[in-house]
């Protein structure tokens, strides 16, 4: 009998935060972030079929990064946590805390008992009456939960563009204003030699969180209406952006 | 072993494919499900007539304010029609509790559709979809507990607008009846519909139909004691939506104040109507 290799719970640990920290970093990068009337949430996603960004419920929005098939089974799940919980008490009291944290159980189960982690990262975010009110959470990979206020980066290179947005980002912008910053800060890395990149519109998966709209709050920006909204530059000069929805790290597959 | 998509919320994300809210429920909570309470029929409060009728520009649905149990009057002021989406219209007579929930969970089962596939489903698609809730009912209508809705709406897929309006009626068993023109169910629907035989146009416009409608729930609260009248003195008027290309929208009280005027002024006249 062949005795199994000792590791130690700190080595398995690193090695699956890197397993999953490498496929996520591969992939291209959603920015969140709040203006006057709401949240905006903006992707880099060529295709206008597999979405990165989704409603859940009357208020609250989804964004994720990563493995499409692990964030739609992720997205799936908390529609129909969200609808369960809404018919059963009432539309008010499904929250973002709620879901949130019911993700964070569910990430950090799957971090620590699985063979593989999750290669996502994700964030819901509530509109509430006033600006006061609107809520973002980011959730990674291992199950860990922060309430970031203003805006949140997610993806590849987030660290870069977490010191981009810091610098660009007002609270209480107009819409327009709002998705300018994101796909300025979007295309300030990934360029040839380090020069920024311009983001046309289909590049672009942009929607809304907005406190005016009626009952359902969430609204999907389509591709016109985006390039009337989107800065002179990035209309023209379209370029292709890093590979997205990275294949199975083979090398980190065989054990 | 488990699987990882057994673990946590991801329990709810088990059966990958299925964007249907009714049966997830079945599964993840049966005891939410509408019916699965014993009821008594003597006890339960029931809905009566429900009136819809097509229209150039879509599809207007109206129901009287009457609730009964037995002999008695349970509530004047009841909501028996409901918009189900942006585009359709559901009227419900039958069980007043079970026909409210069941219209709840329609309403979750539409939107939770959209929001899981992306997309709407067409409107024969969604009328299909409530004949199977109302088959998956069989067993509690046997009982005497019946529900039947009248479900109408507008085709965002229809090729001419102007037949774009569409109304479909059931019978408990899950059978689908696309109607053309106009229909009525519930307990004065007999009389709704002879009224509507004599009063429906094909060239009525919006205020035409509402006031088609308004007149065939008189003519049914005039001979079904358990279908209501308007109700002058408290200012209770029949729940009308009418459903466009631009949406549904409840006709408000002030419009069908004046439609009722004119109603009973006309009726006034001809005592022998």
């Amino acid at each position: 009998m062949s005795m199994p290799f000792y590791a130690s719970a700190e080595q398995i640990m690193r090695d699956r935060s890197e397993y999953a920290r490498k496929g996520i970093s591969r992939g291209r990068s959603v920015v969140v972030l709040t203006y006057a009337d709401g949240v905006v949430f903006v992707a880099e996603n060529a295709s206008s079929a597999l979405h990165k960004v989704s409603e859940i419920y009357d208020r609250i929005g989804f964004a994720a990064v990563g493995k499409y098939n692990e964030f739609e089974n992720l997205r799936v799940a908390g529609i129909r946590l969200a609808d369960l919980r809404g018919y059963s008490y009432d539309r008010r009291d499904v929250t973002a805390r709620a879901l949130a944290n019911a993700y964070a159980q569910t990430l950090g189960t799957i971090f620590t008992e699985q063979q593989k982690p999750y290669e996502v990262e994700i964030c819901v975010a509530e509109v509430g009456v006033t600006a006061d009110d609107d809520q973002l959470y980011r959730l990674s990979y291992d199950g860990t939960i922060v309430d970031e206020p203003g805006f949140l980066v997610m993806g590849g290179q987030a660290e870069s563009l977490n010191g981009e947005l810091k610098k660009a980002y007002t609270p209480g912008a107009t819409l327009a204003d709002a998705i300018a910053v994101a796909v300025t800060s979007l295309g300030s890395v990934g360029g040839t030699d380090g020069q920024p990149r311009a983001l046309p519109a289909t590049q672009l998966e942009v929607a809304v969180l907005d406190r005016t709209r009626g009952k359902r709050k969430f609204r999907r920006i389509g591709k016109t209406e985006l390039a009337g909204l989107l800065p002179a530059a990035s209309g023209d000069a379209p370029e292709p952006a890093p590979v997205d929805t990275p294949p199975h790290d083979e090398e980190a597959g065989a054990e | 072993m488990s699987r990882p998509a057994e673990q946590g919320l991801l329990r709810y994300a088990t059966s990958p494919g299925s964007s249907s809210f009714t049966e997830f429920l079945a599964a993840a909570a049966p005891d939410l499900m509408p019916g699965n309470q014993r009821q008594h029929d003597g006890l339960a409060p029931h809905g009566t007539t429900i009136v819809a009728a097509t229209f150039a520009e879509g599809v207007v649905m109206a129901g009287d304010r009457r609730a009964t149990a037995g002999n008695i009057i349970a509530q004047r002021d009841i909501e028996k029609v409901f918009t189900a989406d942006d585009h359709t219209l559901i009227g419900i007579a039958g069980t007043a509790g079970l026909a409210i929930e069941l219209v709840r969970l329609y309403q979750v089962e539409l939107e939770h559709y959209e929001k899981i596939e992306g997309t709407q489903l067409t409107l024969d698609g969604k009328a299909n979809r409530l004949a199977t809730m109302i088959r998956g009912n069989l067993s509690i209508a046997m009982q005497g507990l019946v529900v039947v809705p009248l479900f109408a709406g507008y085709d965002l897929d229809a090729a001419d607008p102007a037949t774009a309006g569409k109304i479909y009626s059931f019978d408990p068993t899950g059978g689908r009846y696309p109607e053309v023109y106009y229909h009525s169910v519930g307990s004065g629907s007999v009389f709704a519909k002879g009224a509507l035989k004599k009063l429906w146009k094909p060239d009525l416009d919006r205020a035409g139909a509402i006031r088609v409608l308004v007149e065939s729930l008189y003519d049914a609260a005039d001979d079904d004691s358990a279908t209501g009248g308007p109700d002058i003195t408290r200012g209770i008027y029949p729940v009308v939506y009418v459903t466009t290309a631009s949406g549904s929208e409840r006709v408000g009280n002030e419009e069908l104040e004046g439609i009722v005027q004119a109603i009973l002024a006309d009726r006034t006249s001809r005592p022998g109507a």
